[in-house]
């Protein structure tokens, strides 16, 4: 009824304004290109299972593109061929912002955006493959914070893909659950790969190599839920001694240069079977949230954990780690403790323990452990909580192991 | 013979009628169905603009909202619209429910700095809600037209439409993907050069969908205590609310509404509320418990406790750039320490919160916000 009846004012309206107000078309500067209209347009009007195909060449964009229809697969034709370009952004705090689910982005990059590359906020079922996300003039405080970041995201693959020059974390899941990370290569980022708050992630296969830290597993707080049980395994973490570029205030600017695997304030993480060298801090760092010099830790919320707990190192190929640290604490705790020319062990351990979960000599239970059963690994416990009085190499404590965690298993229509 | 006139020129003639009628007076409002929005504004009827000057159709109401989102100086003249007898819901929070056929519309303007035709175009920095005059006429002379977006209700929910003027201002074209104009502001003492930007369909939602989950594009200003003011409506000054309930487009009203807390009215309310009052209008959108933001744990709500999840010695999640080497979003007694302050006051899109609708930084809105921090008692 109320469409017939549109229909004749509508019909009235055109005569209308044929008679009345000769108007033309809309006159506007141009400002952009055609192909970003019509891209933003497609994503628009998807419709669920729809495949929007990203043509071969460099394509600028100035504005945020955004996409929230469920079922949708943004296809190019390689990482290296279909480029969208942000250079010169003037909106928008990413390249691309997804919120939806059923969601493939594949063979494309994004390149030089203002904020963050690609940012995928809620959704299920998520694919990222072969896309490549870049700031093209290499490590810059001022370029992006995140390249690849999926939050608040469940079941998700992340694969084959590229991340270079994040002023934060190349690859970044947050707060998800049920993630597989693999095969992807991460350079010159501040952190290469980061996970955050999340439950149950699998990280294996990857190649971080020259960012400032390598592989990032935290707990942050005042977020809906603590993360736990992410497995790192069969990863090359290879020489991530770039000096940190982060912007300062950021949580991973205090991440020291020469970091290969960070563990921060997380539980239940198994490294093994890593190729883990030539990282100058330390080729694994066990820290709780008081180590990192964040503010806040005074009026910590009350359902936080800041400690890392059940913690499993195995069967990792390490070496060429420690030699030369960031940081002048660090430095002069090297200097001191092994000479010029020495090395810290392959383990450094902030040291702080919850006394809730401790012995009368202050050590984590066995279920709490953090365990290295890695050939000649040792760690290095520096006591920060004392002030480094009571620095302790190689404690029997670690001398343990714990029950291995499950794979990741992505549900259909994943696998 | 005579008397019986074939069918066409019974059409042609009705279409002849609806012309002169059209002509002296406009056709009422109309709603269109959800898959096909018209491309012309003035097909809905809501706005009527001739190149000379702008006024709204008959039924069609202007309000004001006490503090309403910054987005970069432009003047807002917002207006409701409902089919006849239908009336929209009190709420006492949230935004009243309107029924089925609504159609909301802000129609973004600027006061002219130059001549009309000049580019870049060339706008005042002015202070006032909008442009309309007493006899409810937006002069195009004085005042240039950039962009009027709709919002209009239907049976599964509420759409989203971005319209752009044309530069003869006697029409607004359907941009679903948004647009950009070059501008340049005039404050007095200097010219500040900006990308004005229209959001494209998408972006409407990345404002109006303030539960993310949920995915429901909802109107944002028509709530109890951003309507509660006085409008200078062409019968005379009254409340907002009490002119709704008095011709029919409002039920369940009460007596006293929640009190209208003004962010630029410094008589009117405190420090705290004021500077709370913008941050909701501003922010909460998206820092809400279930907003698109809900993954920086930050909530701004106008109803949100005075805490740490409000950001007070709340250190940074995923802030990147945006912390400015400031340890907490808000610092008491130190807004140079406060991260929420140095987005305010940045409009680089890496830095710059809000995310969308501005491109340069509110003067105003960074200086009662620094004023309140200031004046925040308690350390971290």
């Amino acid at each position: 009824m109320r469409n017939a009846l549109s229909t004749v004012l509508v019909l009235g309206v055109a005569v209308l304004l044929a008679s009345c107000s000769g108007s033309e078309g809309p006159e506007r500067e141009l400002l952009e290109s055609e192909f970003q209209k019509q891209l933003q347009m497609q994503l628009i009007k998807a419709k669920p299972g729809d495949v929007i195909t990203i043509p071969e060449g460099v394509h600028p964009i100035n504005r945020g593109l955004s996409l929230n229809v469920s079922g949708v697969t943004l296809r190019g034709l390689g990482m290296d061929k279909s480029i969208l370009s942000f250079k010169g952004q003037v909106q928008g705090a990413e390249g691309l912002l997804v919120n939806a689910s059923d969601f493939t982005i594949e063979d494309l990059a994004i390149e030089d955006t203002a904020g963050d590359a690609l940012k995928i906020n809620e959704g299920r079922n998520i694919v990222i493959r072969r896309v490549r996300t870049e700031w093209t003039n290499g490590p810059d405080e001022k370029n992006g914070a995140y390249g690849i970041y999926p939050v608040q995201v469940e079941n998700v693959l992340l694969e084959d893909s590229v991340a270079i020059g994040a002023s934060d974390a190349g690859l970044y899941v947050g707060q998800s659950r049920n993630v597989v990370v693999r095969n992807n290569r991460v350079e010159f980022n501040v952190a290469g790969i980061e996970i955050e708050n999340t439950v149950h992630a699998d990280v294996y296969g990857n190649l971080a190599r020259n960012n400032t830290g390598g592989i990032l597993v935290f707990n942050m707080p005042d977020l809906p839920n603590p993360g736990h049980s992410t497995r790192i395994f069969s990863n090359e973490v290879v020489g991530n001694n770039t000096a940190n570029f982060g912007a300062e205030g950021t949580p991973v600017a205090s991440v020291p240069a020469g970091s290969g695997i960070v563990i921060n304030s997380n539980d239940r993480v198994e490294i093994f079977d890593n190729v883990i060298t030539d990282n100058n801090t330390a080729n694994i760092i066990i820290s709780s949230y008081f180590a990192t010099g964040y503010q806040g830790t005074r009026e910590m919320v009350d359902d936080y954990d800041p400690y890392p707990e059940t913690i499993y190192i195995y069967g990792n190929t390490l070496s060429g780690g420690g030699s030369a640290p960031d940081g002048l604490e660090l430095k002069a705790l090297k200097v001191a403790k092994f000479g010029l020319t020495g090395s810290f062990p392959d383990v450094l351990w902030d040291g702080y323990v919850n006394t809730d979960k401790a012995d009368e000599h202050g050590r984590l239970t066995p279920e709490f452990a953090i365990c290295v059963d890695n050939d000649t690994a040792e760690v290095l416990n520096v006591d920060l909580g004392n002030g480094s009085e009571n620095i302790v190499i190689g404690d029997e404590q670690h001398r343990c192991t714990h029950e291995k965690l499950p794979a990741v298993m992505l549900a259909d229509p994943l696998y | 013979m005579p008397g019986r006139l074939p069918a066409t020129g019974l059409l042609a003639a009705a279409a002849l009628a609806t012309l002169l009628a059209a002509c002296g007076r406009p056709p009422p409002v109309a709603v269109h169905p959800a898959d096909t929005p018209p491309e012309r504004l003035s097909d809905w009827g809501v706005v009527l603009a001739d190149g000379r000057a702008l006024e709204f159709n008959d039924g069609v109401i202007p309000y004001d909202l006490n503090t309403p989102l910054f987005s970069d100086y432009a003047l807002k003249l917002r207006s409701v619209w409902m089919p006849a007898g239908a009336s929209a819901q009190y709420r006492e929070t949230g935004e009243f429910e309107f029924p089925v056929g609504t159609i909301l519309s802000k129609t973004f303007h600027y006061e002219r700095a130059g001549e009309r035709g000049g580019m870049p175009l060339d706008v005042v920095r002015a202070d006032r809600e909008s442009g309309l005059d007493a006899d409810g006429q937006l002069d195009l002379d004085r005042y240039v037209l950039v962009e009027t977006r709709l919002l209009v209700r239907y049976d599964e929910g509420w759409q989203a439409l971005p319209y752009v003027w044309n530069d003869t201002q006697d029409e607004a074209f359907l941009e679903l993907a948004g647009d950009v104009r070059n501008i340049r502001l005039n404050d007095g003492r200097e010219q500040q050069p900006f990308v004005y930007v229209v959001p494209d369909a998408n972006q409407c939602g990345g404002c109006h969908k303030p539960d993310h989950t949920a995915a429901e594009m909802r109107p944002l200003g028509p709530r109890a205590w951003q309507l509660n003011r006085e409008y200078r409506y062409p019968e005379g000054p009254r409340n907002q609310i009490e002119h709704w309930s008095a011709i029919g487009m409002l039920a369940g009203a009460p007596e006293s509404p929640p009190e209208g807390v003004r962010w630029a009215a410094p008589g009117d309310a405190s420090p705290g509320q004021r500077a709370r009052a913008y941050l909701d209008a501003n922010c909460a959108h998206c820092h809400n418990a279930n907003g698109p933001a809900d993954t920086s744990g930050l909530d701004l709500g106008i109803g949100a406790p005075l805490g740490r999840r409000f950001g007070i010695c709340k250190p940074p999640v995923a802030v990147g750039r945006g912390s400015g080497d400031r340890p907490y979003d808000i610092y008491p007694g130190r807004p140079d320490d406060s991260i929420l302050l140095y987005r305010m006051a940045h409009s680089d899109p890496a830095i710059a919160m809000p995310e969308l609708g501005r491109s340069t930084v509110h003067r105003e809105g960074v200086e009662l916000v620094r004023d309140w921090i200031a004046g925040l008692a308690g350390d971290c």
